[in-house]
């Protein structure tokens, strides 16, 4: 696949650096500033050296990425709420030229599915977003190889930064503030860390999730059209567009429809008490019966449940295989293109 | 409590425990669980230890049951009428026990009145607390509360309403009505 980046921070990088290694040609990468345009494919690293050198990646601007000869776009620009731009944009750009489109950004899914999904059905790309959810943790496949209507329930911890400071907290008796300013120095928190400690990017990724466990039941009306063309003669296209229409009535989740609590008023006192009683304190985000929740919340100690460190978790509960764990790596530049590189290989099946 | 009198009478079902002592005889066990039955009571275990005896060589029989509070009253009623011995009845059986941390200034907000509070207000029983308040009075500290309950997720709701009325925010088992 010949593949276009836009956004060439720690993950936009990766994706660059390991796309050959997974047999597909870069022909362009962007950041905010320029780009590197090539149709018969860039030498990423070296592209690569000049941004890591202090120089534009490349000769051209950074919009002329979307219109190069990709078959699929890859969007890793900063996340963004609302509208989600201009991370939106690029991908509509791409649908509309009938490319597709893999999202490492999760504000466009996260705020703007139904768009999102409206975009893709109109074009002959598709939309794939693996690596919004968990980094490296394949979560997204593994919820459409059980079928979404299989899956009752996603809860699990969405956020290293949160997780760090919490489990180093809890290990080490130490206030919040100095945590987190131990977590800064090894850059696994942000400057401003507020995205992080105060559950937006955890509810981000739980939208989404919702998201995508709603539209299992979409798919289950689709069926019911198919019952209807069975009886129906003259007006299945009718009934078509009546489905089309009743899927999209359907109003997609957003951070709105997030309840949202951080960890930064946790006292040490209390992760104290709770490993008293053999627990300890983790944010955990929660995709349950429609419902959207992040907060900090008791779980045991040494359950699946209680990683450590940066790690991301996920527990699905299915109806016919029980409960699902699932960890490792949430985040990271070569960790969240293995997820995009996942991604873009399904494409190609 | 005052919810119960309801003009079905009914009020929704609830877990109650009934010792007995039974007269070592056949039939007597039968007779007993009877009355239970006939009334709209909804058997959930019967412990039956054999060999345990009383120092009146009775044998001790505990049943544990649902039925609404009106039913339950005539369920007891039923057995002693019917001769059974009915050591203790009505005492009802926490089957759920939840733990919460409440953070802030438990201090000003008099801990030990917003637990009397919530054990009047949940229907349940504090059975256990522990207070950590490292940076003296003023700062926020924390207290770890266990409940015993028959209804986890309700007194989880009334737990929340306690704490914001007292400025205390309160941290939550990922599911509530967990076992331990």
């Amino acid at each position: 696949m010949k593949v276009g980046i836009v956004g060439a921070g720690a993950v936009g990088r990766a994706v660059a650096d390991l796309a050959p290694e997974y047999g597909h040609s870069v022909v362009a990468l962007a950041d905010s500033g320029s780009a590197a345009i090539d149709p018969d494919g860039l030498d990423p690293e070296t592209v690569l050296a000049r941004k890591e050198g202090g120089d534009p990646l490349g000769a051209a601007d950074p919009n002329d990425a979307l219109d190069a000869s990709y078959d699929v776009l890859v969007e890793a620009t900063p996340t963004t709420l609302g509208d989600a731009e201009p991370g939106f944009s690029h991908v509509e750009q791409a649908l509309a030229r009938d490319r597709h489109a893999v999202l490492a950004n999760k504000g466009p899914v996260a705020e703007r599915y139904g768009d999102l999904r409206e975009f893709e059905a109109n074009s002959r790309g598709q939309v794939r977003f693996e690596a919004t959810v968990a980094g490296a943790i394949p979560v997204l496949s593994v919820i459409d190889d059980l079928g979404t209507g299989n899956v009752t329930a996603v809860r699990g911890i969405l956020n290293g930064t949160a997780n760090f400071v919490l489990s180093r907290m809890a290990a080490e008796g130490l206030a919040y503030e100095h945590v987190l300013a131990e977590a800064q120095d090894l850059g696994v928190a942000e400057a401003d860390p507020a995205f992080d400690v105060q559950g937006t990017d955890a509810a981000l990724k739980c939208v989404i999730l919702a998201n995508v466990l709603a539209g299992g039941d979409r798919d289950g009306d689709d069926g019911n059209g198919g019952n209807d063309t069975d009886s129906d003669t003259d007006d299945g296209a009718i009934d078509n567009d009546a489905d089309a229409d009743g899927s999209s009535l359907r109003e997609p989740y957003t951070l709105a429809d997030a309840t949202v609590e951080g960890i930064e008023g946790i006292p040490p006192s209390a992760l104290e008490l709770a490993g008293e009683d053999g627990r300890t304190i983790r944010l955990i985000g929660e995709v349950s019966r429609g419902r959207v929740r992040v907060g900090p919340r008791l779980v045991p100690e040494h359950g699946p449940l209680a990683v450590g460190g940066t790690q991301n978790t996920l527990q699905l509960e299915t109806r016919h295989a029980g409960r699902l764990n699932l960890s490792g790596r949430g985040a990271g530049g070569p960790e969240t293109a293995t997820a995009v590189l996942a991604d873009v290989g399904r494409l190609t099946r | 409590m005052s919810n119960d009198a309801r003009p079905d009478g009914g009020g929704r079902d609830r877990t109650y425990t009934i010792r007995l002592e039974l007269v070592d005889e056949p039939g007597e066990l039968l007779r007993a669980l009877e009355p239970i039955a006939a009334r709209g009571g909804n058997l959930l275990s019967i412990f039956h230890e054999r060999g345990s005896l009383t120092p009146r060589g009775r044998i001790p029989v505990e049943v544990a049951l649902e039925a609404t509070p009106k039913g339950f009253e005539t369920i007891v009623d039923a057995l002693r009428e019917a001769g059974v011995e009915v050591v203790q009845a009505g005492s009802e059986r926490y089957s759920e026990s939840l733990t919460v941390l409440l953070i802030g200034s438990l201090v000003d907000a008099d801990l030990s009145d917003t637990l009397s509070d919530l054990e009047r207000r949940a229907d349940a029983s504090v059975t256990d607390v522990s207070l950590s308040a490292p940076e003296g009075t003023d700062g926020a500290s924390t207290a770890r509360i266990r409940l015993a309950t028959t209804e986890a997720d309700r007194t989880l709701s009334i737990v929340h309403d306690a704490a914001a009325e007292k400025g205390l925010s309160v941290i939550e088992p990922l599911t509530a009505g967990a076992s331990r």
